[in-house]
């Protein structure tokens, strides 16, 4: 697309999609959100992105292999959290029981396992969606 | 013969469907079987066991967090079937 | 007051639900289809449930209506 408004608009709302999405990931547990939907806002405005300045200017942004590393590592933090739980003498994934900070109800630093899981879980998300747009669009090239 | 059939059977379906529906407890009601111990039991103890204010990231995340374990591992799976599927396109 | 709304939005969502289906244009198909998701956006916020009508609006309404718009610039654009 080449067109000098759409342009400049979304070059002005683009951080604004991904700070509110930051905010929902990592407020998950005190406010309403979480993984999904934080992840799904910064995937959203990955995506308004890539439609608005090519599939290049995306490519650079998001080259595949860096779209490759989170998509693994999400998952594998998540895997790995869960395994601290074994190694504490928990249960899989356990939160109080494996000895997490728990904080104090309602502060950002609080919830244990919770927020850590959320970022995991947001990043994973996050890089599904533009990693499914690329892939889709990779071959014609006029979208 | 065989529409006179099919048109009985799909009145006596969508007799029994109605029924069925004005038999489903009201909207928001207290007596509704999606309403029991566990519904109380979380919002009773969400916030003192997890230390998350938002019940629902305490259910998903500390008490269901095997069940999102799963979810996560659909996505990969989604994503690994559609870059095995457009990637094979390429190198033929 | 509220239900009222929501019945008028239910009846929408059904009469969404059912144009999908019958449009030919399937470009116009997804568009009613953004609608459809837009409309179940504000029945979860009625429902009380601000993160799943957050994920809708923006997965429904936003994502799948850009990848079936890319999917269907593969394909053909009418039905038949």
């Amino acid at each position: 697309m080449n067109d000098l408004i759409v342009k400049t608009i979304v070059r002005w709302v683009i951080p604004f999609i991904q700070l509110f999405g930051v905010y929902v990931v990592f407020y998950g547990h005190v406010s309403f959100g979480g993984g999904f939907s934080g992840g799904a806002l910064i995937g959203a405005s990955l995506i308004l992105y890539a439609i608005t300045f090519g599939l290049k200017a995306s490519k650079k942004m998001v080259p595949h292999k860096r779209s490759q590393w989170m998509e693994s590592l999400g998952i594998l933090w998540y895997i790995a959290l869960g395994l601290v739980g074994i190694y504490t003498s928990a249960y899989f994934l356990g939160n109080k029981a494996a000895g997490f900070y728990m904080g104090e109800a309602g502060q950002l630093l609080s919830a244990g396992i919770i927020p850590l899981l959320t970022i995991g879980i947001g990043v994973k998300v996050a890089s599904t969606m533009i990693t499914l747009f690329q892939k889709l669009v990779e071959e014609n090239e006029d979208v | 013969m065989k529409k006179l059939f099919v048109v009985t059977v799909l009145t006596l379906l969508f007799l029994i469907l109605v029924y069925s529906v004005l038999e489903m407890p009201d909207f928001a009601s207290l007596n509704s079987p999606a309403y029991n111990d566990l519904a109380h039991y979380y919002v009773a103890n969400a916030t003192e066991e997890a230390h998350a204010t938002n019940v629902i990231a305490a259910i998903i995340t500390d008490y269901r967090a095997f069940d999102t374990l799963g979810e996560t591992t659909v996505l990969f799976a989604s994503i690994l079937a559609v870059t095995s599927v457009l990637m094979g396109k390429k190198h033929e | 007051m509220i239900q009222v709304f929501n019945f008028v939005l239910v009846i929408f969502l059904i009469i969404c639900a059912l144009a999908v289906q019958h449009t030919d244009d399937l470009v116009g198909s997804i568009i009613i289809f953004a609608a459809y998701s837009l409309i179940m956006a504000i029945l979860w916020l009625l429902l009380a449930a601000p993160d799943i009508a957050m994920t809708e609006a923006a997965i429904g309404a936003g994502v799948t209506t850009i990848l079936f718009l890319v999917v269907i610039s593969r394909t053909r654009r009418m039905e038949k």
